[in-house]
């Protein structure tokens, strides 16, 4: 199994306002302590989390939107941050994005074809035949019409939409796809035509894709591995069945069963969370979830768990 | 038993027609064809004047428009002070009034989008400074500053133009700058960055065009300001020079027959100016309504 | 002797007319719908479906553009288009109340919590702001949101969004109403704060004997609260019934598609079923069966005529050609439209 791409430790803390919430380390909000995941080639990693996890911080920190506070990110085997310019290119060229929002992934007054070819033309010099003739490959790869290339996107549904954002994530053939909530913005009848859209590119193209939603069933449906990630920490990784028919941590247990069944009569344990989320500025000391926990022991408020093999995954837990 | 299906109460929809735009609702249809009618005059003055606007004969002063006692049809709206012909005067003054209107407006939108965008973009001290820079303009009294600057670099159709967008830019800055802010976040900016696009290439390629709309707006309702300052000018006697015809000088010129009764020289000229600053006015609010909402669902 | 039901909508339509009425969007379409005492109804659509202008249409909350075009709805005894502005301003929030999605634009953000959860109060019942402030803090209790003495008042700002949703909910509850709507109200909610919302609603709703209506294209909601469901689709109603029957035999190919089309927890990476094409335009529409362009199962009559409804068996309708029986049809009668 190759690794595309490997965090390592990776933090990201940014300013937090001076004196607001009164009391503790009031500097520092640490959006993504320490974590360290890897993506192989040709699979899909899931990310779930509710807000303030960090998981939106993460997809940033792996497409060069945020620059890492500590730990790093190697791609290809190479340290993201010891990159020369071309290095960065080259990395620019592997690692697209999907986001949530069809209506604004779309620059309004550009033609869909400008569109798709954009990270094309930015990156390579190109004829504009070779360009025409790659975009309308792209048009059929994703399943739209090659008129839409002379069209607005005012035209196209949000389905479509979703469709051409794919297309141009793909115009540089990137061995890696960030898919930042790709489907929560669209229609329930529509969502299964773009996942499934999604798993036969991976198939045919052997892309990797780095899955961040919050739908629970369609992360599980979509990964061969999942993290769980909590207040900024990653508290359960693993293969992405497993996780999600038998979580161990604590917390994944609770996210699993708040997940919505799919039949009236599916029977579900109910584990519900007492209290909120804390605060990012404030995480409790120890293991962050001790607050809410279940089973916490007086050794979660002072010793922050290790993330240790438990049944083939990672958890972070002193349970184990 | 028969089959019973009773008819559902489900009429058949009328199919959708697409409406030309300016049989649209609330379409500012006189207003348009008002703006249109005085940059048709203005563009072709020299055939449409019946005389000259710059000669006049003293024989021939203060004669009333064509329907008053002693007014004639030769000179259809009376003549001024010097027996010039207010027709022509206002024919020929429409194209100053146009092409300085346009012009400055042009010169303040070219200006204040460019700072807004740079501005909203670039953030950091590039924005401090150019706020900072604003808000000082903004604080000088439009009028004021204006004739200040004509006093001192003196009167010209190109100076009046350029001191008008000097002084008017700022409001663009402004508003530009407030949607670059809100642009800058939205997905397919971060998609460019993604892609590798230089902050040069986002700013002209996804940036601009997509202000372009509420500059246009701007634009319509500067035009109605910076109109009556190009007026204001010429009647303080800091604008265009005579003897080229401007409406403002006109007024200036005739506000001493006013008290005589000669009310034609005031009044027809203020009532192109009110025409034109008008229908401006209405046109910019039409066209706020209508591009507005389109770029809210964007 | 069968219980009159709570809320009965018969052949309900709305539509929406605009440019000088020429486009006609028939946002909701002949709705023929029946709710109990104490039920859950769960309606479940998309974009476009209607669902939301339903809920506004049953509070007669439409825009101006919009006007109720024939029907009936019935709620106690009484139709509640027969009443007048003032009647129907008694019953919004004292015997019908509705939660909307997003809660920060349900809280004024100038005014505390206790002033907001005690308007309905002071309004419907002219309770003293004192005793209305006390119910206020007593409904924060039952919405399980702690320490209510120091809560009620603070702003909304100073609450986190799962807290400001169960607001939303106490001043729902706090005249008592005995129907509650909620549009989609746990969209915005965190997975974990979901569950607790809904696990709240369900307690309120036994305590105080309230019918729910949840509108929602979230099927797993219905899937946990709901007792009925109705599908809606293209403004029209394609299938209603106990849930657990239509989750077991769906009988509209549209519920059918959907319920093939979400993914599971248990099923790893296989294929999905998906439904092929868009949700219609509802300003043009095609002739016949709104489904019918985008239908595996769909035949020449569906393109031409508009299905009825279909009595399928006791409490169970479909709008489906598939579902006409050769010989007899039963229908849900029609009522001739009146203006």
């Amino acid at each position: 199994m190759t690794a595309v791409l490997e965090a390592a430790g990776l933090s990201k803390h940014f300013p937090g306002r001076r004196g607001f919430f009164g009391g503790g380390d009031h500097g520092v909000v640490r959006a993504v302590d320490e974590i360290s995941f890897i993506v192989e080639s040709g699979k899909t990693l899931g990310v779930v989390g509710e807000s303030g996890c960090g998981k939106t911080t993460t997809a940033k920190l792996v497409l060069g939107l945020e620059t890492p506070t500590g730990g790093c990110i190697r791609f290809d085997g190479r340290d993201l941050a010891g990159l020369d310019k071309s290095g960065r290119r080259h990395y620019r060229k592997s690692v697209q994005a999907v986001f949530q929002d069809p209506f604004a992934s779309l620059n309004p007054r550009m033609r869909i074809d400008a569109i798709i070819a954009e990270p094309l033309t930015t990156n390579e010099t190109i004829t504009p035949d070779e360009v025409r003739r790659r975009v309308l490959k792209l048009l059929d790869l994703v399943g739209l019409p090659s008129r839409s290339a002379d069209l607005f996107p005012h035209e196209f549904s949000g389905g479509q939409r979703q469709r051409i954002a794919i297309a141009r994530a793909l115009s540089l053939s990137p061995k890696l796809i960030v898919l930042d909530e790709p489907v929560s913005a669209l229609d329930v009848s529509i969502r299964a035509q773009i996942l499934n859209l999604l798993s036969d590119l991976q198939a045919e193209m052997g892309l990797s894709y780095l899955f961040i939603a919050h739908d629970l069933a369609a992360v599980a449906h979509m990964s061969h591995d999942i993290v769980v990630m909590y207040l900024g920490k990653i508290v359960e990784s693993g293969d992405a069945h497993s996780v999600a028919t038998n979580p161990r941590h604590p917390y994944t247990q609770a996210l699993f069963s708040a997940a919505l069944p799919s039949h009236p009569e599916e029977v579900r344990e109910e584990i519900i969370l007492t209290g909120e989320v804390p605060s990012p500025l404030r995480p409790p000391s120890g293991c962050r979830f001790h607050t809410r926990c279940q089973h916490a022991m007086p050794r979660c408020s002072t010793d922050e768990p290790a993330s240790k093999s438990v049944s083939g995954r990672m958890v972070a837990c002193h349970l184990y | 038993m028969s089959v019973t299906t009773l008819p559902s109460p489900i009429a058949e929809s009328r199919p959708d027609r697409p409406v030309a735009f300016w049989k649209g609702e609330g379409f500012p249809l006189i207003p348009v064809l008002i703006l249109l009618t005085i940059a048709f005059v203005a563009i072709f003055a020299d055939l449409l004047a019946p005389h000259d606007p710059q000669i006049g004969s003293l024989a021939r002063r203060f004669r009333p428009p064509a329907w008053q006692h002693g007014g004639s049809m030769e000179y259809l709206l009376g003549t001024d002070h010097v027996g010039r012909d207010v027709l022509s005067r206002l024919i020929f003054g429409a194209r100053v009034s146009v092409i300085v209107g346009l012009a400055a407006v042009f010169v303040a939108g070219a200006i204040g989008t460019l700072l807004g965008i740079v501005s909203g973009y670039l953030g950091g001290w590039v924005d401090q400074v150019i706020m900072r820079l604003t808000d000082t303009w903004l604080a000088l009294p439009a009028l004021t500053f204006a004739i200040f600057l004509a006093a001192i670099v003196g009167p010209s159709e190109f100076n009046i133009i350029v001191i008008l967008g000097g002084v008017y830019w700022t409001r663009y800055a402004r508003v530009i700058r407030g949607e670059v802010l809100s642009l800058k976040e939205r997905e397919f900016v971060r998609l460019a960055i993604v892609a590798g696009c230089s902050k040069r290439v986002i700013m002209w390629r996804h940036i601009l065009p997509n202000v372009i709309n509420s500059a246009i707006v701007l634009a319509t309702l500067m035009l109605g300001v910076v109109i009556i300052t190009e007026a204001s000018l010429s009647f303080l006697g800091v604008g265009v020079p005579p003897p080229k015809p401007a409406w403002g000088l006109m007024l200036a010129d005739g506000k001493k027959g006013l008290m005589v009764g000669y009310w034609w020289l005031t009044v027809l000229p203020g009532l192109c100016i009110m025409g034109m600053v008008l229908s401006a006015n209405l046109l910019g609010d039409w066209l706020r309504v209508k591009l507005d909402p389109q770029l809210r669902q964007l | 002797m069968p219980n009159e039901p709570l809320l009965s909508l018969e052949h309900l339509s709305a539509h929406y007319v605009s440019q000088q009425g020429r486009r006609v969007v028939r946002a909701v379409d002949d709705i023929t719908l029946t709710l109990n005492a104490g039920e859950t109804l769960g309606i479940v659509g998309e974009s476009g479906s209607g669902k939301s202008t339903l809920a506004l249409t049953i509070l007669r909350l439409l825009p101006p553009a919009a006007r109720i075009v024939s029907g009936r709805m019935m709620f106690e005894g009484e139709d509640l288009l027969d009443k007048s502005d003032a009647e129907m301003r008694r019953v919004r929030g004292k015997r019908i109340a509705m939660i909307l999605q997003d809660p920060m634009a349900s809280l004024n953000p100038l005014f505390s919590i206790g002033d907001q959860v005690g308007e309905s109060i002071r309004v419907h019942e002219g309770a003293s702001r004192a005793s209305a402030w006390t119910r206020a803090i007593a409904l924060l209790k039952s919405v399980r949101i702690p320490s209510p003495e120091t809560r009620v008042t603070q702003f909304p700002h100073e609450m986190s969004g799962g807290m400001r949703q169960r607001i939303v909910g106490a001043i729902g509850i706090s005249c008592e109403p005995r129907l509650l709507i909620a549009d989609e109200p746990t969209t915005s909610l965190d997975l974990t704060i979901q569950a607790q919302y809904l696990n709240l609603l369900s307690d309120l709703q036994k305590e105080h004997g309230l019918a729910l209506i949840f509108i929602t294209h979230n099927l797993g909601i219905v899937a946990k609260m709901c007792d009925q469901i109705a599908v809606m689709y293209a403004g029209r109603v394609v299938e209603k019934g106990p849930v657990t029957r239509i989750f077991n035999t769906p009988a509209h190919p549209y519920t059918k598609a959907l319920l093939n089309s979400i993914p599971r927890m248990s099923d790893n990476r296989q294929r999905l079923t998906a439904i092929e094409g868009q949700p219609p335009d509802l300003a043009s529409m095609p002739p016949g069966c709104a489904f019918a362009p985008r239908c595996a199962m769909a035949f020449d009559r569906c393109r031409v005529e508009t299905p009825p409804e279909f009595i399928l068996d006791e409490g169970r309708t479909a709008r489906c050609w598939l579902a006409a029986p050769e010989a007899e049809a039963e229908t849900v009668p029609a009522r001739s439209a009146m203006a």
